[in-house]
């Protein structure tokens, strides 16, 4: 038997490990990818394992790096993937790894600390420049002011009082000039106006560049405001008022030469700081481009340290302290290998003890071990996903490369469809390499890409069909010439509407059929459905009873693998006697009919005799007796057809009461047999030995008899379940099959209604028109093809084989209750790692 | 029967060779048994499906019914000229 059709035999083993080179024999482990380690402690809390703190130092290794990885992606530098793949280091060089971290760190915080300072600064002498400058503006427009805020005061308060003032003395008005958010405005000169009851003046003007945020680093809109007001009281009230919108206030001085002298200073020290930042800014780009060189290797590293502290974890500490224990599932051919893994680690640590791999006898079910490749992958994916084979159970996925894409084909068929799906799997497995290498989260993608041998095969297998079917865009190859001709003189053709041509005529019908496929005919006739009817539901039936009496043979291996004698008889003989008697019946009186009934033949055998297959089986499971066709005298095809039949659904039925009862019966027997020796024997130590008696007598008898008897019902009513499933299930899944027909029909007929509604009014125009018309059209064309009968069509005829087979096929041999092999391997821990960090 | 010799023999043939000899012929390998039976399914199932085709159309119980535009046409592509 090959590698695929049952999964990998597995071992227990018990592995000793040296302490000291326990680390480099898990590394060498996981390199490898083929042991599934057990925890030996699984009471343990997390907290409290042997190696959590050598984890915790991982996790925050891990931290910094992704601090790292967070400040370099800010700065957008290309991190260098060479796609090389260290070794686990070994311990001790966790402890360089980590001061090289933490310098990092430390570097990088530091840096954007100062580098927040000292934004935080350069913000500030922008707004006061722009406050500066603004304000200039303000100031400047109260043309020839003796005093700005005594022109203010001219501005702000009318004639008459000014008049007054003038009387009273000079009024000093006072302002504070700030900066705030620019949406905070409204409401903020709303809550001014009535917090003073309009005794403020306010102006503001935008500031147009954008300014950054220090703490945040985006960027904000602000304006300069400056309020004008009068007396301490209003003072304090705009300033709380200020706080409030967390608008900051700048001093900002009354003279005009002070305000220039100021400005001019707060540029010389807004060039400095720029001079600064850039350094810093140079700084942290020196040290990020270095840790970015190297941060991709850094992380499998890290990764790979932690997941040996978290295999060490599950093992158990020998009572001397010196060694390790761990179980852990072995295949059993891999052993070797996997002995040399560990005697490269032994080497590697410079321990002197060789490590010690024990095969245990347990009783406990192995895991699901099966080897797959990169071609065998994608199918075993699609029966896991249905579930795991129990262990050394058959493994359907062997017949499933062929029998998936085949099915899919038949109700796919179409040879230009076909090609397109050929072609775009061919371009995916051809580019496998690069398109691989180049990761992407696109999940749609991704499945295409996993199943692109899955795709490839139902491409190769749907142009076959296509062939067959004699379909591609719902148009026919006449590559043979048509069988069939025809034969008529002008006034006929002209008179009659419809000609129907005569299969018996061997002018019409050359008498022998298209060699490949349908005839090209047949997609230009009007009765074109009644015939592909007939034809594609016949050979639904045929491909469905095949495929399930495929299903029960393989519960035939897996009886015998098991040894299950029993089972042989009771189960699967009555099913393949049943499934056989009665629907492989069936597929052969469809064979009968094609060959017996031929248009020459003469009244008892001529197509109008023909009788339909499906009355047929309705009339010999029902032991009706039905009326011949009008001037045939005879329903049955063949002589002793009737006796046949009756034979035939007799021992069908007969097999129900078999498969029924015949397994809990025997087992029941045998139990009781089992019993009544049980009791004689006991009853012979109790004569024999009368003293010890009591001792022995105890406890079986009532307990163990209820135990069984339950145990008897369950049978009983398992057994039930499953006969009625078979039975109920032969009928209804051969119908299930009819599926292929009618998605089939479906594919066909929507491409042919695409043909005609869109491709076909592209070809009504002539002249260059006509041409460019086309184009138009054919590019609509072409995308509903490629999006609805491709793509969406592809889809439902793929769910529609996928229940074919996971329903109809495998419930005929396959338990799928197993548990799968998920070895330690650092490959399958490095991807998952690096698609959780993606998302 | 309405079957001429000639296809039935060659797809016989053909299928016969993917299906019987190609899988004694695969080189020995650890997935030898899974490329025999990918050969031996292939073939019997495009056998199948092929055979079915041409056996449902040994005796056609009906002929195909034509639109006399078709028939026109017919005439015209298929060498079939009017009587």
């Amino acid at each position: 038997m090959g590698s695929l059709f049952r999964s990998e035999e597995m071992a227990l083993c018990q592995l000793f490990l040296q302490s000291e080179a326990a680390y480099a024999c898990v590394s060498e482990l996981g390199e490898l990818g083929l042991v599934q380690f057990r925890d030996l402690n699984p009471d343990v809390n997390a907290f409290q394992r042997k190696f959590v703190s050598e984890v915790r130092r991982c996790d925050e290794m891990e931290r910094k790096l992704r601090y790292l990885e967070k400040e370099i992606k800010k700065d957008e530098i290309p991190m260098l993937d060479t796609g090389e793949n260290p070794e686990a280091p070994q311990p001790r060089e966790m402890i360089d790894l980590e001061a090289t971290f933490e310098k990092l760190e430390n570097e990088l915080r530091e840096v954007n600390h100062n580098a927040e300072a000292l934004k935080r600064n350069f913000l500030e002498l922008t707004e006061l420049k722009h406050i500066l400058r603004k304000t200039q503006v303000f100031f400047d427009e109260q043309e020839g002011g003796l005093h700005p805020t005594e022109s203010m005061t001219r501005a702000l308060i009318s004639d008459d009082s000014i008049a007054r003032q003038v009387n009273a003395g000079p009024v000093q008005l006072g302002f504070v000039a700030g900066v705030i958010l620019r949406e905070r405005i409204p409401a903020f000169e709303r809550m001014l106006w009535r917090a003073c009851r309009g005794n403020v003046f306010l102006r503001q003007a935008e500031i147009e560049t954008p300014l950054e945020d220090p703490s945040t680093g985006d960027q904000v809109h602000k304006s300069v405001f400056i309020i004008f007001f009068q007396g301490d009281q209003l003072k304090s009230r705009v300033r709380k008022i200020c706080e409030g919108f967390r608008a900051t206030l700048y001093p900002c001085p009354e003279a005009p030469s002070q305000r220039r002298e100021m400005a001019m200073g707060v540029m010389t020290r807004i060039e400095d700081l720029n001079t600064v930042l850039g350094q810093t800014q140079d700084h942290r780009h020196r040290v990020l481009v270095a840790a970015a060189k190297n941060i991709k290797n850094w992380f499998i590293k890290v990764v790979k340290i932690k997941a040996i502290y978290h295999t060490l974890n599950l093992f158990n500490l020998d009572v001397t302290q010196k060694c390790l224990i761990a179980e852990c599932w072995v295949p059993l051919l891999d052993i070797e290998t996997i002995q040399l893994a560990l005697r490269r680690g032994t080497e590697r640590s410079g321990s002197s003890v060789p490590p010690i791999l024990n095969r245990m006898d347990t009783f406990e079910d192995p895991p699901t071990y099966n080897r797959t490749n990169k071609f065998t992958s994608a199918f075993q994916n699609l029966v896991d996903a249905y579930g795991i084979a129990s262990y050394r159970e058959i493994n359907p996925t062997p017949y499933t490369i062929i029998s998936f894409p085949f099915l899919f084909a038949v109700m796919f068929g179409d040879l230009g469809h076909g090609l397109l799906m050929f072609l775009f799997a061919a371009f995916l497995v051809l580019r496998e390499k690069p398109l691989a290498a180049k990761k992407t989260d696109n999940e749609v993608w991704n499945i295409f890409f996993s199943g692109r041998y899955i795709i490839l095969l139902m491409g190769l297998f749907s142009m076959y069909t296509g062939l067959i079917y004699n379909d591609i865009f719902s148009k026919s190859l006449n590559l043979f010439g048509s069988h069939w001709h025809t034969n008529y003189n002008e006034s006929t053709i002209l008179t009659n509407k419809n000609l129907q041509l005569n299969p018996s005529e061997s002018l019409d019908y050359d008498q022998n059929p298209y060699p490949v496929g349908l005839d090209p005919v047949w997609q230009l006739a009007l009765n074109k459905i009644v015939f592909l009817n007939a034809y594609k539901m016949k050979i639904s039936i045929i491909i469905g009873v095949l495929h399930m009496l495929g299903g029960v043979s393989l519960s035939l291996y897996n009886y015998r693998y098991f040894k299950d004698r029993l089972s042989i008889i009771c189960d699967f003989i009555p099913q393949v006697i049943f499934l056989v008697f009665l629907f492989f019946y069936m597929v052969l009186l469809m064979f009968i009919k094609w060959v017996s009934y031929a248009p020459q033949n003469d009244f008892p055998k001529s197509p109008a005799c023909a009788p339909s297959i499906l009355i047929t089986f309705i009339n010999m499971v029902l032991f009706k007796k039905a009326d011949p066709l009008k001037n045939c005298d005879t329903v049955y095809m063949f002589a002793g057809q009737r006796v046949l039949q009756k034979f035939l659904v007799f021992i069908a039925l007969l097999c129900v009461p078999i498969m029924l009862l015949a397994k809990p019966i025997y087992i029941m027997r045998q139990q009781k047999d089992k019993h009544v020796q049980l009791v004689n024997g006991h009853a012979t130590t109790e004569n024999g030995d009368a003293e010890g008696a009591g001792r022995v007598v105890q406890p079986p008898q009532p307990h163990a008899g209820g135990h069984d008897e339950n145990e008897i019902g369950e049978l009983f009513i398992h057994q039930g379940i499953h006969t009625i499933e078979y039975v109920l299930g032969s009928v209804s899944h051969t119908a299930s099959y009819l599926r292929l027909w009618a998605l089939s029909l479906a594919h066909a007929q929507l491409s042919e209604v695409l043909w005609s509604m869109v491709m076909s009014k592209g070809l009504i125009l002539d002249s260059w028109i006509g041409g460019v018309w086309l184009w138009f059209v054919f590019g609509f064309w072409a995308i509903l093809t490629v999006g609805i009968l491709v793509l969406m069509e592809g889809l439902s005829a793929f769910l529609h084989t996928l229940r074919l087979h996971w329903v109809e096929f495998q419930s005929k041999f396959y338990k799928g209750l197993g548990y799968a092999f998920t070895p330690f391997s650092f490959e399958v821990i490095l991807n998952t790692a690096a698609t959780a960090v993606e998302e | 029967m309405g079957a001429s010799a000639l296809p039935v023999l060659i797809f016989t043939a053909f299928w016969g060779v993917v299906g019987i000899v190609l899988p004694f012929i695969i080189p020995k390998g650890p997935d030898r048994g899974v490329q025999q039976l990918v050969l031996m399914m292939t073939a019997a199932t495009c056998y199948l499906f092929w055979l079915c085709c041409y056996m449902a159309q040994m005796n056609p119980l009906v002929g195909p019914r034509l639109n006399q535009h078709t028939v026109l046409i017919m005439a015209r592509e298929w060498g079939n000229p009017l009587l």
